[in-house]
């Protein structure tokens, strides 16, 4: 996503806009939520951090909705649009999160994306992007991708440009969807819930975690691009390589030498695989994983 | 002149490479890291000449950073937050050999508890340090303010080291427009480091940063730095003027946005600064008389530039970005100590703490900052220090103390 917040703040730069761009960081790690953002304007902006009010907000990863961490529905109006990379249809999207304002899915034919896709993600999100605010030129698109993607090489930048382009003529039907809000005016604004903090007990007031773990109620299963998945057929119960390598303690031992791996917690490292001695786990795409499996959890 | 899109890191690497650095110490941390990591890339391909060695702490990169500077080269270093205070006791001392070079600090705030993102506590500790003090609220001021940085550090008159402060994530991760200033117009602006009688030369031995006992060259000395550091405001101006003539663009010691006929002054350090300049036009629009006074130099701080440009207000609202545990704003205390006594002072001296720990300030809020101020120019009382804090934010906390088991009663029959 950082990568599509470039190609997209590059591309209305070159339009002749002002911009800003800026990525959120936090747990860096591949999986872990993330997001970036994107301000365009014809004036200098003074306006700055995340936006709190978005016209526009594209979601890579259509499990990201669930994960509160996540903040997917941060300040989405009535006038927001939301462009989602989901196999689940737009109306399913709007119910299931209550949305007013517009909803496109991508891709649009329905197609389940392949595991090869997602390394595009970012150059497909800010093609479409480009076409749905209706001021970015295929030109500019196409310079900005390669722009932001030069140190990658050729290879890359001829597939991502193929890939941004065609979301491009994608959303034709769609161009120029997203508008710009009004500024919040000083004449008809809402006075924030200000309180006075009072002065609590130290055992209250210091930043201590008193409860054991407490990360069992952050479920980083939801990181996973790709889980293990062990045959028993090869496991050769050797009851303790997988699971002490597992820099999660997300696979237990039974009493019998099975691995048990706790797929809440597992963030799909792949470091079991690795080191698995007689190959008896497999990377298994998250998108393979049957549905029912995934909302039966 | 061409613009380009440059986040706040990428744009200090800039300052540092225009500024023909021939040494850089180095040591990483968030969120500061990209800085280093872009110079080291140029001085790997050859693109910059020098040397950047990473250290194996921030005390040991700012020891070397004077100890470099002391030799007569261009020194340049950046560090943030814990990085910062590892190193404070060298800050102190490079400060007081009189050997300058430019550190750019990237705000984020101490801990505990931990925290990546951006409060300006960090930077405010070296405040007392002699070290000078500059913050800048873009990413074009960066890469400008590092450049008049290096003229103010090595003019003769002062030589004492220089923070330039830029805000994490608001501006170290953040692209905007950026003209980068041409390298001969820089050279031409920053000229060689003519280092006078600095240096370690072979066969020609010198004393650098001596002890003394007896009190009396003690204060001497540190007082001469203090006169020094003073001196810096007369500088700085000559040296704005200088800048704005090679490169057109005018930064003051005290940017003063609006300020002629308001009534109500918001001042603040740093880039949230520009919100409040969005600010500033709304509250204009709904018929508000209100301004902003930016410092850009903390230190020296230029009081009669304060002064004048606070004169006709009846209220400030300052917006502490920092607490100072037990007194409160760093800036509050500051004006305060600038204006107290001075007859066109405005009777109104509002504190507001704000952006802790990267916390953003919502156009509301600055509104509603404005329309404390004017409650309390109406009611002729400053108001009571305010942190902003809303019952929601509260309320979240409350939930973290749940999961944490804080405030249970059942802790206390487990135990």
């Amino acid at each position: 996503m950082k990568t599509a917040s470039r190609v997209l703040g590059t591309a209305f730069f070159s339009c002749g806009f002002e911009v800003q761009d800026a990525p959120r960081y936090g747990a860096e790690r591949r999986g872990a939520p993330t997001f970036a953002y994107v301000r365009a304007s014809q004036k200098p902006i003074q306006e700055r951090g995340v936006i709190r009010n978005p016209d526009l907000v594209i979601v890579g990863d259509d499990t990201l909705p669930a994960v509160p961490a996540a903040g997917v529905m941060h300040g989405v109006g009535a006038q927001t649009v939301m462009l989602i990379h989901s196999r689940d249809d737009a109306d399913s999207w709007r119910h299931r999160l209550n949305l007013a304002g517009p909803v496109i899915v991508l891709p649009t034919n329905g197609d389940v994306a392949a595991d090869t896709d997602l390394p595009f993600v970012g150059c497909v999100s800010a093609g479409a992007a480009a076409r749905l605010t209706g001021v970015i030129s295929r030109e500019a698109l196409m310079a900005a991708v390669a722009k932001e993607l030069e140190p990658l090489g050729d290879r890359a930048v001829r597939e991502n440009e193929r890939r941004a382009l065609a979301a491009y003529e994608d959303m034709e039907a769609h161009e120029g969807v997203v508008r710009e809000a009004r500024d919040i005016r000083a004449e008809e604004y809402e006075a924030p819930d200000w309180i006075h903090l009072a002065p609590e007990e130290a055992k209250i007031s210091a930043p201590a975690i008193h409860a054991a773990a407490t990360s069992e109620h952050v479920e980083t299963g939801a990181w996973r691009t790709a889980r293990p998945v062990v045959d028993e057929a090869r496991c050769n119960r050797c009851w303790w390589i997988c699971s002490t390598y597992c820099p999660e303690s997300a696979i237990a031992v039974s009493p019998e030498g099975r691995p048990e791996i706790d797929y809440d917690h597992c963030k799909g490292c792949m470091i079991c695989v690795a080191i698995c001695p007689s190959h008896a786990i497999a990377a298994v795409p998250e998108e393979a994983t049957p549905r029912e499996e995934l909302e039966s959890r | 002149m061409s613009r380009e899109l440059l986040t706040g890191n990428g744009a200090a690497a800039w300052g540092a490479r225009l500024a023909e650095v021939d040494y850089v110490p180095a040591f990483p941390i968030t969120p500061q890291t990209e800085i280093i990591e872009t110079l080291a890339n140029w001085f790997e391909s050859g693109e910059m000449p020098g040397r950047l060695v990473t250290l194996e702490s921030e005390h040991s990169m700012i020891t070397a950073a004077g100890a470099a500077a002391a030799t007569g080269v261009r020194v340049f270093t950046a560090t943030s937050s814990q990085g910062l205070l590892y190193g404070m006791e060298m800050i102190f001392s490079v400060a007081g050999w009189r050997a300058p070079f430019v550190l750019v600090n990237v705000s984020r705030g101490l801990g505990t508890p931990t925290t990546l993102e951006s409060d300006h506590t960090d930077v405010l500790a070296a405040r007392d340090s002699g070290f000078l003090q500059l913050h800048c609220a873009t990413c074009q001021e960066v890469v400008d303010t590092i450049l008049m940085a290096y003229r103010i550090a090595e003019d003769t008159r002062i030589r004492l080291p220089v923070i330039v402060n830029l805000d994490g994530f608001y501006l170290s991760f953040t692209r905007e427009p950026v003209e980068l200033p041409d390298p001969a117009l820089a050279r031409r602006f920053l000229p060689p480091f003519d280092a006078q009688n600095l240096r370690f030369r072979a066969s020609a031995p010198t004393s650098q940063g001596v002890a003394v006992l007896g009190g009396s060259p003690y204060s001497y000395f540190r007082y001469q730095a203090h006169l020094a550091s003073l001196r810096a405001i007369e500088v700085y101006d000559e040296v704005a003027d200088e800048f704005e003539a090679a490169f057109g663009r005018r930064h003051e010691a005290i940017e003063a946005y609006r300020c002629e006929d308001a009534d109500i002054l918001f001042v603040m350090i740093g880039s949230f600064a520009t919100k409040a300049k969005a600010a500033v036009d709304q509250l204009r629009e709904a018929g508000w008389r209100v301004g902003l006074a930016r410092i850009r130099l903390l230190r020296p701080l230029p009081v009669d530039a304060l002064r004048r440009v606070t004169s006709g207000a009846r209220g400030l609202a300052v917006i502490d970005q920092n607490l100072s545990m037990g007194q409160g704003g760093v800036l509050h205390s500051e004006v305060a100590s600038a204006l107290y006594g001075h007859p066109k002072a405005p009777p109104i001296l509002a504190s507001f703490i704000g952006g802790l720990g990267g916390r953003d300030i919502s156009p509301e809020e600055l509104y509603e900052i404005a329309a404390e101020t004017r409650k309390a120019i109406d009611e002729g009382r400053s108001p009571l220090p305010r942190l902003l804090f809303t019952r929601d934010e509260l309320r979240e906390i409350r939930k973290l103390q749940a999961i944490a088991e804080v405030e249970r009663n059942e802790l206390e029959v487990k135990r």
